[in-house]
């Protein structure tokens, strides 16, 4: 693995929001490359810059400057509509906040990425069916995300995540609405998902308990990252 | 992947089905008043026109004065002189009915009711399609001697005898009774709105004597013998009229000579200005129904933009998420046009039946309001949707 070009890498990325006086460097040049298979999670108090990294690793925010490699395409380089593609066709997002769309059954919202891919409706149904069997919500199927508890709007999030079979899944504080008996349910899955089908993951937490279930773990300080190790029992 | 946004419209359509509801509401509820109000209006005008038409084209009506209504200039009314002229010396008249009006209240026994007595011969009857339901129209004696003797209408016998036969009754108007020796069939109501059947009509001499205590007569009709030029009867009668009231070469005539098509352009252009008006009226309600759609639309921008940045987060592509929004916009407005369009035409066929005018269906204004909705519809919801998506995607998923 030591010669093939790793998966994602940013090189001196920098992120600055607003302009002048009022400027602020949220990245300050950030290395980080991530292998394929790997499961990263990125520490950091709030405002060290580990959400703004997250979002320009899962193309949907662009740095300011610096260089982000995608299996070796410079994603800086690529214009909305590659991005949106890329997206399509190599990740997975699951959000704090769920983000289900309301009023929309469980099958419906773990089908959106497949409609967008252009899937067929019989492999759309049969695909959304697998994953939510995945992630233990057989039969509940036709339940809208109002109908159902937190834990299990997060298991629909990480089923529309994974429906695809992406390349990287991008969790940003997925526990972080959850209380701590959901969120190890929650961790086990994601964990699963990576040793067994291989799906790299990258994580943003700041519970150290949720991190130790990565393999590596990467600390961001003031828009840098201030370290970066091998989690000792995961390994 | 047309297909497939299509689907993805109606899903979105389905799961706010509120909010498609309300939207499809406004605009119902717009192009329904507008098209409601227009085809009456227009139905009115139309009846309007009908019946005068159906007066035959063969009628002049003479009138002192330049105009109808307030601010008519005084004007030397008509007098007996006046008539006897155009009947003798005009070529192609066939009858000359003058009239002359007064309002008075006629009872018999404990009724009593308030109507308009109109003095006039018995050209009269046959210049305004009048049929004698029973008993007789004037003598000779009775119209030159001015005897109160009197044809009733249908309603004046309903109000003042019930279900009696009026025929030799006696009625008092005024100071004087007035032997009933006719009645006249039903008409029903006049285009603009009369009972025309609420008549008295009397010899001129009567009326002029006991009621009015002029010689006025306030208009001539005079109806044009088959095969006669109208033109050139009005032409004669202007002529004649005007030497008679001693107008001069350069002054206008103070008086009016109007066919039916005139008398019907002159009456339509009121229901016409009435069919502006409740037009007018309509296409406020299509405004505020146009204010509740954008209303709707910007209350959910914001679940909207999150949404737009779930669908870009997923993978979606600009141009699908805005295919989507449009296509919802334009179907939730169709639907709303569709059916305010079949609502307006069964509340204009309902309300027509009602109101006696006849139904017409007007494609210009049901394009127009169908437009107009379909057009606020779509401006609503689409642009704030482009807004959304030209976002960056984790811009619009923390919209708040």
């Amino acid at each position: 693995m030591t010669d093939a070009a790793p998966l994602l890498r940013l090189s001196g990325i920098t992120k600055t929001y607003g302009r002048g006086q009022a400027a602020f460097q949220a990245l300050k040049s950030i290395d980080l490359a991530v292998e394929a298979g790997d499961f990263v999670a990125i520490m950091g108090p709030s405002g060290s810059g580990k959400s703004t990294a997250m979002n320009i690793l899962g193309c949907l925010d662009t740095p300011t400057g610096g260089s982000y490699e995608f299996r070796g395409v410079h994603v800086e380089a690529l214009s909305r509509n590659q991005r949106a593609l890329l997206r399509r066709r190599y990740l997975g997002f699951v959000f704090q906040g769920f983000n289900l769309l309301a009023r929309t059954t469980a099958l419906e919202n773990v089908e959106l990425p497949l409609i967008y891919r252009g899937e067929r409706a019989g492999t759309r149904h049969a695909a959304a069916r697998a994953a939510l069997a995945q992630v233990g919500l057989k039969g509940w199927e036709h339940h809208t995300p109002g109908e159902l508890s937190g834990g299990q709007q997060q298991r629909v999030a990480i089923a529309r995540a994974i429906v695809t079979r992406p390349a990287v899944l991008l969790a940003d504080e997925p526990t972080g609405n959850l209380d701590t008996r959901t969120s190890e349910e929650i961790m086990d899955l994601i964990g699963a998902f990576n040793r067994e089908q291989g799906i790299t993951v990258l994580m943003v937490t700041h519970e150290p308990d949720m991190a130790a279930y990565a393999k590596r773990i990467v600390r961001f300080l003031d828009g840098r990252v201030d370290s970066d190790r091998r989690s000792v029992e995961a390994a | 992947m047309l297909w497939n946004t299509l689907l993805l419209a109606l899903r979105a359509i389905r799961r706010n089905l509120m909010r498609s509801f309300l939207t499809v509401l406004g605009i119902v509820i717009g192009v329904a008043a507008v098209i409601t109000m227009v085809t009456l209006g227009n139905g009115a005008t139309r009846s309007v026109s009908d019946q005068i038409s159906s007066m035959g084209s063969n009628l002049l009506m003479l009138l002192p004065g330049q105009r109808f209504g307030p601010g008519a200039e005084a004007a030397p009314a008509f007098k007996s002189a006046d008539l006897d002229a155009v009947r003798t010396q005009i070529s192609g008249v066939e009858r000359v009915a003058p009239v002359a009006n007064k309002t008075a209240t006629a009872v018999f026994q404990a009724s009593n009711w308030s109507t308009v007595v109109t003095g006039s011969s018995n050209d009269y009857f046959p210049a305004g399609n009048w049929v004698l339901a029973a008993g007789r129209n004037f003598s000779e004696i009775e119209e030159r001697a001015g005897k109160a003797v009197c044809v009733i209408g249908d309603t004046v016998r309903e109000k003042l005898f019930g279900r009696q036969n009026p025929v030799g009754s006696e009625i008092r108007i005024k100071k004087f009774a007035c032997e009933v020796i006719g009645l006249l069939k039903p008409k029903g109501q006049s285009a603009m709105g009369q009972d025309q059947d609420d008549i008295v009509v009397m010899p001129l001499r009567t009326v002029q004597r006991r009621l009015t205590g002029s010689q006025d007569i306030t208009r001539l009709i005079v109806s044009v013998k088959d095969g006669a030029s109208i033109d050139a009867v009005k032409h004669q009668i202007t002529l004649l009229l005007r030497e008679r009231r001693n107008i001069g070469e350069n002054e206008d005539d103070d008086f009016r000579v109007m066919d039916t098509r005139q008398i019907a352009e002159t009456l339509t252009s009121t229901t016409k200005i009435l069919t502006m008006l409740l037009g007018a009226v309509a296409a406020v309600s299509l405004l505020v129904g146009g204010i509740g759609i954008m209303n709707i639309m910007l209350v959910s921008v914001t679940e909207r933009t999150r949404e737009i940045g779930i669908r870009l987060a997923i993978g979606a592509l600009e141009r699908e998420v805005l295919l989507q929004f449009l296509i919802e916009a334009v179907v939730l407005s169709s639907l709303g046009g569709l059916i305010g369009i079949a609502m307006a035409t069964a509340a204009s066929i309902a309300l027509a039946g009602t109101m006696n005018v006849p139904y017409t269906f007007d494609a210009g204004i049901n394009l127009l309001s169908f437009l107009f909705s379909a057009a606020i519809g779509v401006i609503f919801g689409y642009f704030p949707a482009r807004r959304a998506a030209g976002l960056n995607p984790i811009d619009a998923l923390r919209h708040e």
